[in-house]
């Protein structure tokens, strides 16, 4: 089944209702199709900003922007992305910003494009180098209370947590 | 480009935060970061001690948080053009409240003054323009700097004027280095409680 045209997905739903529960106002992306659904709804939720990236560490930063100014904050972004954050994450570091991303996977899982494996395989060694936290998602059921735990964590005290949904739960793109 | 300008840096920044009122400001690393200090340690400075090249974006994260408070990015010329597709990002975003503000001596003063982009020509205003900014200007003396200053953002998008600088370095005038003392400074000034 392609990621691009495939019918919304319940887990990619549960991300949204958490995304209300905790009262996130901004979102900062670059898109990935494993991410298309979630977008959607947040760009049509009005108290949701939606903020597009022209490359991820953007995104870093416009979070830490946010809690300045009193909003929480959730950059979405694929694996391959990742490796543009990593000096960007010393801010998070250095201020103790709190910090949520989910990131979508490729490369892990019947990937026909192996030049997004070399950053997939980087991807949870790139946030442990910069002191994120990984938790993973592999299956439908893991997502809300996962996500649903990050935010809390990282909004009620500052922590900086990243959150991985395996490729294996979002569907291998079709070529 | 600097040969049409005898503004200077630390007298810039003075004039530009001399009535600033509410203005939330977040400046770049390095000298952006000395001239706002110089100008008056302020609770709302947000100073960057780093991560070169996200002034912009956490300006626009913060003026989207709090759109009712004018934001000032001061950054100079060399960080602008790290984060040079932040101007294409808050285009698209348009925040009324955001004004970027770029300390353009076309070069990499922190580094041992290396000429920077600007300085073989690129034009960071025609980029903004190019971006869809509805004011966007390069200013070249104090008057045109006093003017752009002391004029609030009008229901127009987000602003950016180029202030062409002299060369000059003056000596560094350096803030507090800890991130979360001036993270929690700044939100304590908008009432929000530490966590």
């Amino acid at each position: 089944m392609s990621t691009q045209n495939k019918p919304a997905q319940g887990w990619e739903d549960d991300i949204y209702d958490c995304f209300v529960r905790h009262n996130i106002s901004q979102i900062p992306y670059v898109p990935d199709a494993g991410h298309a659904h979630l977008i959607r709804r947040v760009h049509d939720t009005p108290q949701m900003h939606p903020i597009v990236l022209t490359t991820e560490e953007e995104g870093v930063a416009s979070s830490c922007g946010a809690w300045l100014g009193g909003q929480k904050s959730v950059l979405l972004m694929q694996s391959s992305g990742v490796g543009n954050c990593i000096n960007m994450l010393s801010l998070v570091s250095n201020c103790n910003f709190p910090f949520v991303t989910i990131v979508s996977m490729r490369g892990e899982w019947g990937e026909f494009n192996h030049w997004q494996v070399p950053m997939s395989r980087a991807t949870p060694g790139s946030f442990d180098l910069m002191g994120i936290d990984v938790k993973r998602c592999d299956s439908p059921e893991d997502v809300a209370p996962t996500v649903d735990a990050a935010l809390y964590a990282a909004f009620a005290s500052e922590q900086k947590i990243a959150i991985l949904l395996s490729q294996r739960l979002i569907g291998r793109k079709e070529w | 480009m600097t040969g049409n300008t005898n503004i200077e840096r630390r007298q810039a920044v003075r004039r530009i935060l001399a009535n600033r009122g509410e203005t939330l400001v977040v400046c770049g690393l390095g000298s952006s970061t000395y001239d706002v200090f110089a100008a008056g340690d302020h609770d709302r400075n947000f100073y960057l001690w780093g991560a070169m090249g996200g002034a912009v974006m956490i300006g626009l994260g913060l003026a989207i948080a709090q759109p009712d408070k004018p934001v000032l990015v001061i950054t100079g010329d060399g960080e602008a053009l790290m984060g040079l597709g932040a101007l294409a990002s808050v285009s698209a975003q348009k925040p009324d409240n955001l004004t970027i503000m770029v300390l353009d001596n076309a070069h990499f003063g922190e580094t041992g003054m290396q000429p920077s982009h600007t300085g073989h020509g690129v034009d960071l205003a025609e980029v903004a323009n190019a971006c869809g900014f509805n004011n966007s200007q390069t200013i070249t003396d104090y008057d045109s700097l006093d003017a752009f200053s002391n004029t609030p953002n009008a229901a127009n998008g987000p602003r950016l004027a180029v202030v062409k600088i002299t060369t000059e370095n003056p000596e560094r005038a350096l803030p507090n280095l800890d991130g979360v003392y001036i993270k929690n400074r700044v939100r304590s000034s908008l009432g929000i409680q530490p966590v």
